[in-house]
Parts: C-alpha cells; sequence; structure tokens
C-alpha cells in the first residue's frame, strides 16, 4: 500500500477583499473532496496558539494559499516555521488567467465558484508534486 | 483615535464558528455600518505589517472570535491594540441552543441565521462605541 506523506495546507482568509475568500473557499474545497487527507491550520494560531501549529509546519510540507501578493501565509510559515517549497499566489493566477476577482468577498456567484474550482486544482497540483518529492 | 471601528474576525477555518464570525463581520462593514465599521486582515497583523500595526494601534477594536483560542483578540493585544469589545461565536450559539451549524466552506441554513444574528450584535456594538466616544 502506498500511503502518501502528510501535507498541510494554509490559506490566509484575507478580509481585505475577495481574494482571501477565493484562497480560503479553494482551501476547504481541498479538505472536503479534491485532496481529502490534506491538513489545514488557522493561520492566526502561528501567533496567538501554542507550538503546535509552528511544529507542524517544520515537521510536514505546508503549502501557503495566498489571496493577494502581500503572502501573508507563505511569510508566517517561513517566519516561524522555516522555507515553504511552493506556494500559491491566488492573485498571480488571476492575473495569468486574466479573470477578475469576485465582486463580494462574502457571497461568491456561479462564475466565482468556477474559479475556486481552478485554484482548487492548482493547489491539488502542487500536493501532488510535494507528495512525489517527498517519496523520490 | 480613529473614528472608525475596526472589526477583526478570527476567520478560523476548521469549523463552522470562524465562517459564522468572518460572514458576520462582512454584513457589518459592507451593509450594515460601512460608514462607521471597516476591517483588515488579520493575517497581516500576524506577520507583523506595519501599516497594519499601525491601524490597530490607532482603533477600537472589536475581535470576533469563533473558538475558546481566542486568535483574533490576543492578535490585537500582541499587537499593542486595544481589543475594546470581545464578541464570542461560542456565546451566541449558547443563547441559541437550537441552531446547529454544520457547513463551514458555506455556510448552512442555521449558520446564516446565527451569522445574521451575530451582525445584529457587533453592528449595536460599534453604535455602542461611536456613542462613547462623542
Amino acid at each position: 500500500m502506498n500511503i502518501k506523506p502528510k501535507v498541510g495546507v494554509i490559506s490566509c482568509s484575507g478580509e481585505c477583499c475577495s481574494l482571501g475568500t477565493l484562497s480560503r473557499v479553494a482551501t476547504r474545497m481541498i479538505l472536503e473532496g479534491v485532496r481529502p487527507g490534506t491538513v489545514t491550520l488557522c493561520l492566526p494560531l502561528f501567533l496567538a496558539g501554542d507550538s503546535g501549529e509552528r511544529e507542524f509546519a517544520q515537521r510536514f510540507p505546508t503549502i501557503p494559499v495566498d489571496g493577494c501578493h502581500k503572502q501573508c501565509a507563505k511569510k508566517a510559515i517561513e517566519k516561524y516555521s522555516g522555507p515553504t517549497a511552493v506556494d500559491v499566489d491566488v492573485e498571480a493566477l488571476l492575473e495569468m488567467w486574466g479573470a477578475e476577482p469576485p465582486a463580494s468577498r462574502r457571497v461568491l456567484g456561479e462564475d466565482d465558484i468556477k474559479l475556486v474550482e481552478r485554484v482548487a486544482m492548482e493547489i491539488a497540483k502542487r500536493i501532488d508534486w510535494v507528495q512525489g518529492e517527498q517519496d523520490a | 483615535m480613529t473614528e472608525k471601528i475596526l472589526v477583526i474576525p478570527c476567520s478560523g477555518i476548521g469549523k463552522p464558528f470562524g465562517t459564522i464570525g468572518r460572514d458576520a463581520t462582512f454584513r457589518v462593514v459592507d451593509e450594515l455600518r460601512p460608514d462607521t465599521a471597516e476591517t483588515n486582515c488579520l493575517s497581516l497583523l500576524v506577520i507583523g505589517d506595519e501599516e497594519t500595526t499601525r491601524q490597530v494601534k490607532n482603533s477600537r477594536c472589536i475581535a470576533v472570535d469563533g473558538c475558546p483560542l481566542e486568535c483574533a483578540g490576543k492578535n490585537i493585544e500582541i499587537a499593542g491594540g486595544n481589543v475594546a469589545a470581545h464578541i464570542r461565536v461560542m456565546d451566541l450559539l449558547r443563547e441559541n441552543r437550537g441552531l446547529k451549524p454544520r457547513e463551514v466552506t458555506f455556510l448552512d441554513e442555521d449558520g446564516e441565521k446565527l451569522s445574521g444574528l451575530l451582525a445584529e450584535r457587533i453592528a449595536a456594538k460599534v453604535d455602542e462605541l461611536l456613542e462613547e466616544q462623542r
């Protein structure tokens, strides 16, 4: 039996704009079906919690999913736990795809959900890559 | 102190309570009190972003926390900010035992109801804090 190594995904869940909602919902989609064996952590716990979250990201590959170029999730992991091998910058993906961010940060429409699914696929690709690297 | 009240939810991602706090915050700053309340990214505060830290220090903040770990309140305090009010989703849940939210990604009916109730509570607190300021 091939047991895949554990991988963490941390969303910035930024409240400033709808890009944070995209990062959050795409991360949830990973847990709920795209790659259900994945673990997620709350980003604010890196600073406010005990050392568990930091230790997890030190022990297991953890992928930051950031809504914007400020890349808070990536910076938090690197500040508290060490370097990240891969990351997801949703704003950069949207620029590459020529797509507009959702109009609302609270309610996502049909087109926004399609965008979330595309972002989730990008996260899944990185999870697969990281797990492949761990196996190698 | 700046005039607008800063509402910062924890946006916890593991259980529905973080989503309820986040959703209620957006209802307040986008719909109920757009002229008197605003929000900012908690993640920016976590990484020590200077501008966000300054904003938190210069504002009266309402922390909205989904679980007993109270990440929003703690991070505001760590940044040197003033938690003028601390609103806990769990308190609201205790007062509305008939409502049992289950979905995290997109709120179900009970989650939406709790979010609406929470938003009203936050909005009332915004009004109260502004009244004290005058």
